[in-house]
């Protein structure tokens, strides 16, 4: 069991009182294992990702624990989190493409930050080549600045970057999103050919496109208003899913084939609660058409078979 | 009804602007009542350029575009805001649309007082009141609240009922769901639809081959602002004809089938160049007709492929 997350519940203080947006959050991740995350804006997967890695000042973690390869980690404090990122935990940050520092080339960024970790540039920049070529960038593109290279090329070096120690997880966030796509395929194969070549042990790829994971990924979790709502092994939850969550928002995708004059798509109506104070029970309750009495009560998120664990008191 | 005859533009780049770049290159569409025209390309292939020039908000360097045989370029005052009046656009980031220090039906007066100031009170708000619920939306819910108060989806189909409030014919929609969630935006692309089936041409501009396929009855393939590809959209999804169609078939991720086997859907070796084997060139035209309402450009258009007939 490579990461295992136990009931985490991280809480966003606004003046008008805690957002829970991560509330009672338990999975675990296997080793190798390429998770997707999806689900829609303000349904708490950034938030996941970010507090498996750092909390910023706005962030409180309000309880649950995180153990990586049978270490805890200490997410709640900030500086003992130090010895643990970058080597042990990695993140490909949303817009970290757009983040590059403009007024260094890209070589120098690297050795900056290998020797900020106190590991010398010049024994690791065989292996920084070696890596570079993979995803198909020449090692010219060390001797340039960010503003020389385009979307693909500088998501591609972040991803070189993250990558560089050999992290056991890597937290890959919304990394294709703003890519062409024909770029966003080379950029997605390039991350599962680093599982394969074993750079990272499990990658956890939060994306709002269930197509594109299912491209990638060996599983699939679906967050909904802060809560998990079902994970499976990524072919089964979109040919079968179980959530009725999962249901609409999988039938709701227009795939290349489906035609408005044939097959009229339908989303689904509401919108999701507010986190301020979220309803007790199941969160979806408003927007669900199977919703029934039990519902006032929280469905728990259990293994109804072999991998496929689902919050719903209709299904299992 | 709105016509693109060649239409071509250039931007002055470079420093002192010594340099010319073509953003848009002889590109021809026409636009039909109750017809829709997705406009596909990725980054830079000169898809919002075009809905730019149909809006004349940039103008046209070349050819000509024009509305029930006006050409736009030429209208001015009175007979522009005309134009305005049947032509409207809404864009990608409904946020951006909004002034966030007023209420968001400040864009209905606006409107009143620009296009309508002889209507009386009562009667406004009838057709504000209809034109919502037009785009499914219930006046109390989105009336007297504040940008922040709405969900994007929310705000877009605002954008879209103030664009009905005009009494358009023609509605340029550029990426309008793109920053929508994936539950909200099947039921604006529905929208669009009932739209069009009510008679109004929709030029929808997108990157998303799968929103371009479910709601289009016409396909424009863009690359680096020329057509490659363009016919009905059954045909075009099909039975790609050019290269650059189908490498952009074989990247978008599907459900239920994985790269590896499109790939090999798609791997049959591209015939031959439709445009050469017609003898394309002399006339002078960059599209030929490969079968009926479906036209393909030389397999060399755009860079990178050859063309083994030409």
């Amino acid at each position: 069991m490579s990461l295992t997350v136990t009931g985490l519940k991280v809480y966003y203080r606004t003046l008008r009182g805690d957002v829970k947006a991560l509330d009672d959050v338990t999975f675990s991740l296997a080793d190798g294992e390429i998770m997707g995350l999806a689900g829609e804006s303000g349904c708490g997967k950034t938030t996941l990702g970010k507090s498996l890695i750092r909390l910023d000042g706005r962030m409180r973690h309000a309880g649950g624990s995180v153990e990586l390869n049978g270490v805890e980690l200490p997410i709640g404090e900030d500086a003992r989190m130090t010895e643990f990122r970058y080597g042990d935990v990695s993140l490909i940050p949303q817009y970290g493409m757009s983040a590059l520092n403009p007024t260094r080339k890209i070589g120098r960024m690297i050795r900056e930050l290998l020797e900020s970790r106190g590991i010398r540039y010049a024994t690791i920049r065989p292996e920084l080549e070696h890596r570079l070529a993979l995803v198909g960038l020449d090692d010219g593109v060390l001797d340039r600045y960010p503003m020389e290279l385009s979307g693909g090329m500088k998501q591609r070096a972040v991803m070189v970057i993250s990558t560089l120690l050999n992290p056991s997880l890597l937290i890959a966030d919304e990394i294709t999103s703003a890519l062409d796509v024909s770029t966003q395929r080379a950029v997605a194969e390039a991350l599962v050919g680093f599982r394969d070549h074993g750079f990272v042990d499990s990658m956890i790829v939060i994306t709002h496109d269930v197509s594109l994971v299912y491209q990638i990924a060996d599983t699939i979790m679906v967050m909904y208003a802060g809560k998990l709502a079902e994970k499976a092994p990524a072919e089964v939850l979109v040919s079968s899913p179980r959530h009725p969550y999962t249901q609409q928002l999988i039938s709701a995708l227009p795939e290349v084939g489906v035609r408005y004059q044939g097959k009229r798509l339908s989303g689904i109506p509401g919108s999701p609660p507010t986190l301020l104070d979220p309803p007790a029970g199941c969160r979806f309750r408003d927007r669900c058409p199977l919703a029934f009495d039990r519902c006032v009560e929280e469905p728990p998120f259990v293994e109804t078979e072999a991998g496929h664990f689902v919050a719903c008191w209709k299904v299992g | 009804m709105l016509r693109l005859d060649g239409v071509s533009k250039t931007y002055r780049a470079g420093a002192f602007g010594g340099r010319h770049l073509t953003a848009v290159r002889d590109v021809s569409i026409e636009l039909r009542p109750g017809e829709m025209v997705s406009l596909i390309g990725e980054s830079g292939s000169g898809k919002t350029t075009i809905g730019r020039m149909v809006l004349r908000l940039t103008s046209v360097s070349g050819g000509a575009i024009t509305f029930d045989g006006d050409d736009i370029s030429t209208l001015e005052g009175r007979r522009l805001k005309e134009y305005r009046r049947c032509v409207q656009g809404v864009f990608q980031d409904p946020f951006s649309s909004y002034n966030p220090v007023f209420k968001a039906d400040r864009v209905f007066s606006m409107l009143r007082t620009n296009f309508f100031p002889g209507v009386p009170d009562a009667e406004w708000r009838h057709r504000v009141e209809d034109a919502l619920i037009s785009v499914r939306l219930h006046p109390d819910a989105v009336l007297n609240r504040y940008p922040h108060q709405l969900s994007g989806g929310q705000l877009q189909r605002l954008l879209i009922a103030r664009a009905l409030l005009l009494d358009i014919k023609v509605l340029v929609a550029d990426e309008i769901i793109s920053m929508l969630d994936a539950s909200t935006r099947i039921d604006v692309l529905n929208l669009l639809g009932d739209l069009k089936d009510r008679g109004l041409a929709i030029l929808f501009i997108t990157h998303d081959l799968a929103l371009g396929n479910y709601i289009s009855d016409q396909t424009v393939i863009l690359r680096r602002g020329q057509i490659v590809e363009s016919g009905v959209t059954e045909r075009v999804f099909t039975n790609p004809l050019h290269p650059y169609t189908r490498q952009l078939l074989t990247s978008v991720p599907q459900l239920h089938r994985n790269w590896s086997d499109i790939d090999t859907a798609l791997a049959v070796a591209p015939g031959r160049c439709a445009y050469h084997t017609q003898g394309g060139p002399t006339d002078g035209r960059q599209l030929a007709e490969a079968e009926p309402d479906h036209l393909v450009a030389c397999l060399a258009t755009g860079g990178n492929t050859s063309c083994p007939d030409g």
